[in-house]
């Protein structure tokens, strides 16, 4: 390494732009920082001396450099800006109707450009390789980035003395130079009472506060970088739980996901809706809805935990660990799982009770029997003698090009096909019965089914949630606030002063804020005979 | 408790009207010597704003105690409550940097705002439970917050291209600082008009066909583009002039494509009678009055409005939000076009403050990019609510 050794004294590294120490600028390197287009030093890093600036001779170094440029990251972030805006142009997969194929529902609702839009794979972007990799690039961008600049920044910052070289003084924004006598007491006093952290060196003053504020985008960066690798970590199974379990009221079921450990109890789900007699405040609002706005969605739950070593076959032993109310907005939380209140189902038939009478006479009843649709039996005997066997069961009846079938296994529209036999007969007759039906087939049937009643519950979705990586993710979010206010909210600023014979110099510079250094500067000159610096890059105008 | 409702909504009106004095106070400032507060009206002009502001809090907190939440949870509350955060952000600013010609800028853009919100059902609405959270309110009124400092920055932004473009020459620069004041004067032109009709009590229906049935569709806004095959069903004798394009779907779609066109023509009859009256560009009739704010400073206070803005703005629209999120949805993020759109506003003023640090990024062209960034969170709040509906949409 060549390293360069400064007239004041101070080695440099390889690179330096301008000298860690006194700010002297150093033959052949300007046009690292374009300084030699310009009357003024660019401050930015200091002219400290940056790998990416330094070398370019292999792949590494290659690699690094183009991902430590600013240009570079600039255009990551732009590409994945105008990105994203092209993933709102259509709805997203998860957007579209349930059900919905997404193959042929982008090109009926929108046409050619949806067909575009699906074959270009935008339906799902954001979880496309090609994001997920800008998204990693920008990761990269920052970390190499970062170290690029923040460890020779900060050995810059440690180094500099309060004595410059007349160059650095001059070629700062803020200079002026004050012929005479000054007031150098007052001045540091001034600078004090400011909080101005003030150094001297024989004639050579440094006043500098904020310093600290040159590390915020550094932690901010960091905040970033512990965020997308939070974000990276729901690749791995293990730190991330989604799944989803429905409860029927009265009913304990085991939790999915938490290997049969957790079980969960619905006591009641309930849904309230908004009345305009008890909200008058919303009367106005409601009369413009159609139908009633939902209120509240809640299941009153009890959470219990297995506590007998695990047999197959074996029931349970269940001990309630945490009696909930699970609202929207409100999950129940235990042992890192989360459960959610995210979906129901109203009114699921739990019983139903049929009357079994002479057909043209409802006096004439030969017995009453009940089905325990969670159980159905397959054979009840009546009191009369007369027995009914199920022949079919449909828990959620519908037709299908007439033939009888079952949506699903859950008892929302249950209907049955009966064998009847009357007291004493071997044959029987041949009923089919639902809610609001009563189907004779063949039209001969001396007896007749009827429903007599039914107990109807509501059944709860609840999402199970266990995620292991919002920890990080918190961090990270902090971190970056933390490094963002430090950054934003503060600013550096240096005050330089020199004292020669007959002459003062005096130099300001800050990172940004300029306007708030030039009021420091007015309030510390104030009297001690020091010209005010003049600002030397003025806009025209 | 209706009472609460009146008082509330007087003290808004009450606020609308002091701003719209204080802004004719700011407005006699410029073009006098003295920039700084130190000006009689520019003193005026500030006080009027806090009282103003003051005034709208009242109207906030009774809101707030009549609805019995906090008035941020349908459109006309939330984008009250961002004019309302603009005048505060400027109130910031003003005492940071004294500027007059900052107030005669954000207030009308404020002043509009507030208009444009009073266009929406005023009416208290009720909660859906997933909007039942403390974490909500946090989150809209941070983010409320944030957007409205940014907004500050377009309104210094402004004054820095009016003052700075080059007027003797058509440009680039010219054009689109004439469009920019151009939907300025069309958002006006969606309060005047569809104050007017409303005033009118203007209404004609339409049926036409969605999704396989024939529904009936309201416009409240003479028709200019009518729906896709549909049907006049009033006697109204203004019948459409062309269909909405087919693609356009959904109930409202058609009857919000013809507001936006009305708004637009409204905007360009306003903008063309300007022009007519100055008989020069509008940004070329402003500039000689701003001959007297320093540039430098301008471009400052535009940087540090976005300088102060983006940490809130990230903890409001996008941390805040991921939390509730997380406790309403179970996830804390879910890619819908509104956070979507509040990521890319993020991305974009991160964009901002990266080019800032580089050289030759001051100036024009930061302001540019100021105006842009406004206009990003402007397309969010109105055409991502209202065309590209999502979980958020208010409406
Ligand atoms: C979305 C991603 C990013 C965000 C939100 C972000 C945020 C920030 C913020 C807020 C600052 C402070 C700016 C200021 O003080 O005015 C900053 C500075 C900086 N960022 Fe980023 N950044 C991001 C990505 C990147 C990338 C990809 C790079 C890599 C090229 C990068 C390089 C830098 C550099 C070099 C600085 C200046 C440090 C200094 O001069 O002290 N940033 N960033």
């Amino acid at each position: 390494m060549n390293r360069i050794k400064c007239e004041c004294g101070h080695v440099n590294p390889e690179g330096t732009v301008l000298c860690e120490a006194c700010g002297k600028p150093v033959e052949g390197n300007q046009h690292i920082d374009g300084n030699e287009k310009d009357k003024l030093l660019n401050m930015r890093y200091e002219g400290s001396a940056r790998r990416s600036k330094t070398y370019n001779r292999n792949l590494v170094d290659k690699t690094w450099n183009f991902f430590s440029s600013v240009k570079v990251g600039v255009w990551l972030i732009v590409i994945t800006l105008i990105a994203s805006s092209l993933g709102t142009i259509f709805p997203q997969e998860m957007y579209i109707p349930p059900g919905a194929d997404p193959a042929t529902h982008y090109e009926e609702q929108y046409g050619l450009a949806g067909q575009i839009y699906y074959q270009l794979g935008f339906h799902n972007l954001y979880s496309s390789l090609w994001y997920m990799l800008l998204i990693a690039l920008i990761g990269v961008s920052l970390v190499i980035c970062s170290i690029d600049r923040v460890v020779p920044l900060h050995r810059a910052l440690k180094k500099q003395k309060p004595k410059r070289h007349h160059t650095f003084l001059k070629r700062q924004r803020l200079f002026s130079q004050t012929e005479g006598d000054v007031d150098i007491e007052k001045f540091i006093s001034r600078l004090k009472k400011q909080r101005y952290r003030v150094t001297r060196q024989d004639d050579s003053i440094l006043a500098e506060k904020g310093r600290f504020s040159r590390w915020g985008p550094y932690v901010n960066h960091i905040g970033l970088i512990i965020f997308l690798l939070g974000a990276l970590l729901r690749f791995i199974p293990a730190m991330y739980v989604d799944d989803f379990v429905w409860v029927r009221e009265g009913e304990t079921v085991v939790i999915p996901s938490t290997h049969g450990e957790y079980y969960v109890k619905n006591k009641n789900f309930i849904l309230e809706t908004y009345n305009e007699k008890e909200n008058e405040r919303f009367q106005a609002a409601l009369q413009q809805e159609a139908a009633p706005v939902p209120s509240n969605y809640q299941t009153n739950a009890v959470i219990y935990k297995r506590t007998d070593p695990r047999v197959v076959g074996a029931e349970p032993e269940l001990e309630p660990i945490n009696e909930a109310e699970i609202r929207v907005n409100e999950p129940a939380k235990f042992n890192g799982f989360a459960l959610y209140q995210s979906s129901f189902q109203q009114n699921e038939f739990t019983k139903m009770s049929f009357k079994l009478h002479e057909t043209g006479n409802e006096e004439k009843v030969l017995g009453e029997f009940t089905i325990d649709l969670t159980s159905p039996k397959t054979e009840y005997e009546l009191d009369s003698g007369a027995r009914v066997v199920i022949d079919q069961y449909y828990p959620e009846y519908y037709l299908d090009n007439g033939e009888p079938r079952s949506k699903s296994k859950y008892p929302k529209n249950p209907a049955f096909v009966f064998y009847v036999y009357p007291p004493g007969e071997e044959k029987p007759e041949i009923s089919f019965a639902g809610i609001g039906m009563n189907i004779d087939a063949t039209g001969e049937n001396d007896y007749k089914l009827n429903l007599a009643g039914f107990d109807t519950r509501d059944v709860t979705g609840l999402t199970v949630k266990k995620d292991y990586t919002l920890p990080f993710l918190g961090i990270g979010g902090l971190i970056f606030m933390i490094g963002v206010i430090q950054g934003m909210y503060w600013n550096h600023r240096r005050i330089w002063l020199q004292k020669s014979k007959d002459k003062v110099w005096i130099a300001g510079h800050t990172n940004k804020n300029w306007y708030g250094i030039k009021r420091d500067i007015e309030k510390v000159i104030e009297g001690t005979g020091i010209e005010m610096p003049e600002d030397q890059q003025q806009l025209k105008g | 408790m209706g009472d609460l409702v009146t008082i509330s909504s007087n003290l808004l009106y009450a606020a609308f009207i002091i701003y719209l004095v204080a802004t004719f106070f700011f407005g006699a400032t410029v073009g006098t010597k003295k920039q700084d507060g130190k000006s009689k009206a520019g003193t005026i002009g500030i006080t009027l704003t806090i009282i103003g502001f003051l005034t709208q809090v009242g109207y906030f907190i009774t809101r707030w105690i009549a609805s019995q939440h906090a008035p941020v949870s349908n459109l006309f509350e939330f984008t009250t409550f961002f004019g309302m955060m603009m005048v505060f952000a400027f109130i910031i600013i003003y005492f940071i940097y004294r500027l007059n010609v900052i107030g005669l800028f954000t207030l009308p853009v404020a002043l509009l705002i507030i208009a444009y919100a009073s266009m929406f059902p005023r009416e208290i609405s009720p909660l859906v439970p997933s909007l039942k959270s403390h974490w909500l309110y946090i989150h809209v009124t941070t983010a409320a917050i944030g957007e409205a400092i940014l907004a500050v920055s377009f309104a210094a932004g402004l004054i820095f291209l009016i003052r700075q473009i080059d007027q003797t020459k058509k440009s680039k620069h010219t054009f689109w600082l004439e469009f920019v004041i151009y939907a300025i004067f069309s958002t006006l032109g969606f309060v005047l008009i569809t104050t007017a009709f409303g005033a009118m009590d203007y209404e004609t229906k339409f049926e036409a066909p969605l999704d396989g049935q024939v529904v009936t569709m309201d416009y409240h806004l003479p028709a200019i583009a009518g729906p896709h095959d549909g049907e006049s069903v009033s006697e109204s004798t203004i019948g459409p002039l062309f269909e909405t394009p087919e693609w356009m779907r959904g109930q409202e779609a058609s009857s919000k494509f013809n507001t936006l066109l009305w708004s637009l023509l409204t905007g360009l009859v306003i903008y063309g009678i300007v022009r007519l009256i100055l008989r020069k560009r509008v940004a070329a009739a402003i500039q000689p009055k701003l001959q007297k704010v320093s540039p430098d400073l301008i471009d400052e206070v535009s940087y540090r409005a976005v300088s102060i803005g983006f940490p809130v703005f990230t903890l409001g629209a996008l941390i805040f939000a991921m939390i509730w999120a997380q406790e309403a949805w179970n996830r804390f993020w879910g890619w819908d076009p509104k956070e979507v759109w509040a990521l890319i506003t993020w991305l974009f003023y991160a964009y901002f403050l990266h080019l800032r640090l580089s050289r030759g990024w001051h100036g024009t062209k930061s302001a540019w990019l100021a105006v842009g960034g406004f206009a990003i969170i402007m397309f969010n709040l109105i055409a991502v609510n209202l065309v590209i509906a999502g979980l958020h949409s208010y409406a």
